[in-house]
């Protein structure tokens, strides 16, 4: 399958990357490549395969419920681009 | 003792070197420093700590004095920048995280520092580890130390992703570095740069706080100029962490006795689907001979068959960008790293991750969000999913014949930086013998055992059952006697 | 009676699913160890995990496990052995990783069901689609800067409970009251407070109309809505206005709703319109959770009465009628103070007590039932007084007033008030000789047929004893010497 303009828009849009209009053919015809070549996939019978999502043989390890972190707003807020009175700050959403 | 001999040694020597007071661990990491400090040019290392080195060395040379050594007590080495680091810097080589300082140490660095080892500083890498080449960093590109005959001006590429690492150890910056393997990271440098380099089993190192690329494959591992060298430096990495839930409940054995000699009655699979048209002869030649080698030491080739060897290409390009794109949406501009303003939160966000990602990241970015998003999930990425387990399968059923795979690194030797088309699917074929390994979560070690006509090194990959490092590496070592690789770039 | 709204073209009928968020009650949160506590200074309760710092892992709780096939078990609901963690993608200020985790195509429960407990003591059955476990996000505060929002991230991956029911329930009250019921079974579980103002229980409702007998149509979804009277409200004031658009030939959207609870209308949220698309996929940081079934059955051994089983229990071993014996399990406590004041006493006496001016009097100070106006023991020990004879229901309202005012028991005030009532034949004889005596006309008309007079004589020989005289003696012998 190609990608037109209008998909790499949107893709572009739920990744939250800025791409400007001059960009969009070439990145369409970049993207459009990689599928092409990805989709050689299609070929292979697949029926009855179950998906593999981890190579970890293993079962799922679990915490015990007790607080063993937190308390360390200075770590947490030492990166911040902009903070104040301990809260991080970004440009004002309106719900 | 001069300054270059001691950057010359082995990480084993230098060991013994320091627990018969040869030198001290001061001497050791004076020398390293002062061996990074002359070779800049190669852009081998993105942050040096010179004073943190000298510090902790001094510190080595202290317990060492009192009999309290780790096992990498004074080694010099070098740290990939992916590795976040308490207190130093960690980029990923990417300008999103150009200025973060972590507050908070890697348990694999974390378990280096307990082990002794003295850290020099944090290398460059293809930005968020992505890439084969190193050219994809926003510090520039690293050059590898290996110069071809023919034409000794152009700059060649160390491979990539973990590009610094194997570049700073080629150059005896500094005696081993670690590494992180997603695809092929740790395996395509070290052939490129004719160093040791092993991409242990999934879960054998703990991922927690590396920084992520693609969450099911990425793996730590070491990067050394000798097997006994990676042997030491992997013992010292691995083990059980309990923050990272894909990390194994496994023990970590002693490697370095792994290492016997002894591989009479092994059998070695050499599969059939690694040679495909145009592999150049030298590979193809490099490879044979790896093979005469083993038989000569008494064990036994046998042809197996991947038959899905040729999709795992096509299936990482789904997998890993899938997870990259979801392990990146982090990078936002609101908690660490950088921000570019916009009007509104997602005018920041479009705007930050723009600026903050290079090409090839946002890239991937872009293909994981495709093969996720409503309407391709089932086409594409569970299809990779499926596929996956294929190849997997492969491998577990050759492993019920045979006890090691052998197989070419690469495909070619290093190229020169800017010598590469602009299809990115054209770099992509440099990990073509590693991928498979990494999509199976097995351990895989590339070793130098030749040179290219043009007097560039070559790497083989021996491919090991899940947590049987210790054929892999006694394997190898064997190879390693046997190949007498002896040249420096 | 089924729930309808008359429209221009007829009568509709609603269609109403609700998915409730339920916090988990546990010390640490989901996947950190960072605490879950309410209230705390902003980014305190914030592990380097919680803020997705690079590099950082999820590692699961257990006890929110166990939580969730309790909460599972107690919605009777089918325990799935193995479930998937995914994560759901999207970007947004507080939420740190730039993806939630949760359960999509494997939830951790499937299907189970909800009795409904109507005020008419009716009941009905919605079913549980699901309930899966997923991570809450942090807290954007919009009021405190003019061109900024601030981010606290201390709930940041607090767990919590996804519930979602099917479309079963047909008008706002029945909406009430499946959440009132579903929290009552929370509460009684140990696995949520409940508490919707603190926003430990938040509730979106999918609403819908048609007509009769018709398939769904398109629903609107209202967004966090945080007390049971904003549901019915947002839901009366969403189907008036889906029924309004169609009858003026519109078209419903599918869209995301906020309720305005100072307006008491719905509107379009603005933040959610653009094209949403989750790119739900198995988090490679987590592996399947597996359970064992002797995981399961451990658990569901150990569950408490619930209040469907409590109310059965009443109904059958103290006689209550379904309404009471609905209204007193809905709170344990409740159920638990009813059950004291019962013991070894007249259950229906001790109900009417509990719900009646036990209940008026709680209501009036603004009491709780942990912190109650009068003990169990003293109820009960009023209960017995009138029971005993030694003082008449009437003089007992009296003095349950002066136990409430005073906290004294019941006896003592009894005593000190010398309200113990007057059982003494003589006594009540000569009372009545007295008033027979001072209205002979009234004795003559009532022997001449006038029978109402009887209530008259009653009543001033009653007031001739303080109201202390034992009714049923005064009736007795008025009647004897009226003849
Ligand atoms: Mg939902
Ligand atoms: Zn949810």
């Amino acid at each position: 399958m190609s990608l037109d303009k209008n998909r790499v828009r949107t893709i572009a849009n739920l990744a939250r990357l800025e791409v400007r209009d001059d960009e969009l053919d070439h990145l369409a015809g970049e993207l459009s490549n990689i599928i092409h070549f990805v989709e050689q996939l299609a070929e292979v019978n697949t029926d009855g395969v179950a998906p593999m999502t981890s190579v970890a043989n293993m079962e799922l390890p679990r915490r015990v419920d007790e607080v063993t972190d937190g308390g360390c707003q200075d770590k947490i807020l030492a990166n911040a681009p902009e903070q104040q009175d301990g809260f991080f700050l970004v440009p004002k959403v309106v719900e | 003792m001069s300054r270059s001999d001691l950057t010359r040694l082995t990480m084993a020597a230098a060991r013994d070197g320091l627990a018969r007071k040869d030198f001290t661990a001061v001497e050791l990491a004076e020398a390293h420093v002062a061996a990074m400090e002359a070779a800049r040019q190669l852009n081998a290392f993105v942050t040096e700590t010179p004073e943190l080195a000298v510090d902790r060395a001094r510190a080595a040379d202290a317990r060492l004095a009192k009999g309290e050594g780790g096992a990498m007590e004074g080694l010099p080495i070098a740290m990939k920048d992916l590795f976040c680091t308490e207190g130093v810097r960690t980029t990923a080589s990417s300008h999103i995280l150009e200025n973060f300082i972590p507050p908070y140490e890697s348990t694999v660095s974390a378990n280096l520092k307990k082990a002794g080892a003295v850290m020099l500083g944090k290398t460059s890498l293809d930005e968020f580890a992505m890439g084969s080449s190193n050219m994809t960093s926003h510090f520039g590109p690293v050059e590898n130390p290996w110069k071809r005959k023919s034409d000794p001006k152009a700059k060649l590429v160390p491979g990539g992703s973990s590009g610094g690492s194997a570049a700073a150890v080629a150059a005896r910056l500094a005696l081993g570095a670690t590494g992180t393997d997603t695809g092929g990271s740790i395996r395509q440098p070290a052939s490129f740069c004719g160093i040791v380099g092993i991409k242990p089993t999934y879960g054998r190192c703990s991922r927690w706080g590396i920084i992520a690329f693609a969450s099911s494959l990425d793996q730590a591992g070491p990067m050394a100029r000798t097997v006994r060298d990676v042997s030491i430096m992997l013992g010292a990495m691995a083990g059980h962490d309990p923050k990272d839930s894909t990390s194994a409940p496994v023990a970590v054995p002693n490697f370095e006795a792994a290492l016997t000699g002894d591989i009479r009655g092994l059998k070695v699979g050499v599969p059939k689907e690694y040679r495909p048209d145009g592999l150049s002869s030298e590979v193809e030649t490099l490879w044979n001979d790896g093979i005469a080698m083993l038989k000569d030491a008494g064990a036994t080739p046998v042809e197996i068959s991947l038959p899905h060897t040729k999709y795992a290409l096509p299936t990482y390009y789904i997998v890993a960008p899938a997870e990259c794109s979801s392990n990146l949406a982090r990078y936002d501009g609101v908690r660490y790293g950088l921000r570019v303003e916009g009007k509104t939160l997602d005018e920041m966000y479009a705007k930050t991750r723009a600026a903050g990602f290079g090409k090839e990241v946002r890239r991937r970015i872009l293909v994981g969000t495709y093969v996720l998003s409503a309407g391709y999930y089932d086409a594409y990425y569970a299809k990779a999913q499926k596929v996956r387990r294929l190849i997997a399968d492969d491998f577990a059923k050759a492993f019920q014949s045979v006890d090691v795979i052998l197989t070419p690194t690469a495909p070619s030797a290093a190229f020169a930086i800017g010598e590469t088309d602009d299809n990115p699917v054209t770099m992509w074929l440099n990990d073509v013998f590693t991928i498979p390994t990494s999509l199976a979560g097995l351990p895989g070690l590339s070793l130098p055992t030749g040179l290219s006509t043009d007097g560039l090194p070559l790497g083989l990959q021996l491919i090991g059952r899940p947590f049987d490092e210790e054929t892999v590496l006694k394997v190898a070592e064997v190879m390693e006697k046997a190949a007498g690789f002896t040249a420096v770039p | 009676m089924a729930y309808v709204i008359q429209g221009e073209t007829g009568d509709w009928e609603l269609v109403i699913g609700l998915e409730v968020h339920a916090q988990v009650i546990s010390k640490s949160k989901l996947f950190s160890g960072a605490s879950t506590l309410f209230g705390g200074e902003p980014n305190t309760q914030v592990s380097l995990v919680d803020a997705a710092m690079p590099g950082m892992l999820p590692v699961i709780n257990e006890y929110c496990i166990e939580q969730a096939v309790r909460t599972g078990l107690g919605l009777k609901a089918a325990i799935n052995l193995t479930s998937v963690f995914a994560r759901k993608n999207y970007f947004y200020a507080d939420l740190p990783q730039g993806y939630q985790i949760s359960q999509y195509e494997h939830p951790i429960v499937g299907e189970g069901e909800v009795i409904l407990d109507m005020p008419d003591g009716s009941t009905r059955t919605v079913g549980i689609e699901r309930l899966h476990l997923e991570q809450d996000a942090g807290k954007s505060l919009h009021d405190q800067h003019p061109t900024k929002s601030f981010i606290d991230l201390n709930r940041s991956g607090v767990a919590l409970m996804e519930i979602v029911s099917k479309p079963d329930m047909r008008s706002p009250e029945e909406a009430a009251a499946y959440v009132t019921k579903l929290r009552s079974i929370l509460r009684y579980l140990g696995t949520c407070d409940g508490n919707m103002a603190e926003g430990s229980m938040r509730c979106d409702a999918n609403v819908s109309v048609r007509k009769s007998g018709e398939p769904y149509r398109t629903r609107a979804e209202i967004k966090n809505v945080n007390s049971i009277r904003f549901l019915q409200q947002a839901i009366e004031y969403e189907a008036r206005r889906q029924i309004d658009l169609y009858e003026e030939g519109g078209q419903v959207v599918q869209e995301t709703r906020l309720f305005d609870s100072n307006k008491g209308e719905t509107r379009s949220m603005r933040s959610k319109e653009h094209a949403h698309d989750y790119r739900y996929f198995p988090d490679p940081d987590l592996l399947p959770l597996v359970l064992t079934q002797g995981f399961v059955d451990h658990i569901k051994a150990g569950l408490p009465e619930l209040p469907d089983e409590k109310k059965d229990r009443f109904m059958r071993d103290y006689g209550l009628s379904p309404y009471d014996a609905g209204v007193l399990v809905a709170e344990q406590a409740n159920a638990d103070f009813f059950e004291a004041v019962a013991k070894g006493r007249d259950p229906k006496l001790a109900c009417n007590w509990v719900m009646g001016d036990f209940a008026a009097a709680m209501n009036r100070l603004g009491r709780s039932i942990d912190n109650p106006p009068v003990s169990a023991a003293d109820l009960g020990g009023l209960i017995d007084l009138i029971a005993d004879n030694t003082i008449s229901g009437r003089i007992a309202k009296e003095v349950f007033e002066l136990m409430v005012e005073t906290g004294k028991g019941p006896a003592a005030i009894v005593e000190e008030k010398g309200l113990r009532q007057v059982t003494d034949t003589g006594a009540i004889e000569s009372s009545i000789d007295a008033v027979l005596a001072a209205n002979g006309d009234k004795v003559a008309e009532y022997r001449s047929g006038k029978d109402k007079l009887f209530g008259f004589f009653v009543g001033q020989v009653m007031k001739a004893t303080g109201g202390k005289a034992n009714p049923a003696l005064v009736n007795e012998i008025l009647k004897k010497k009226l003849g």
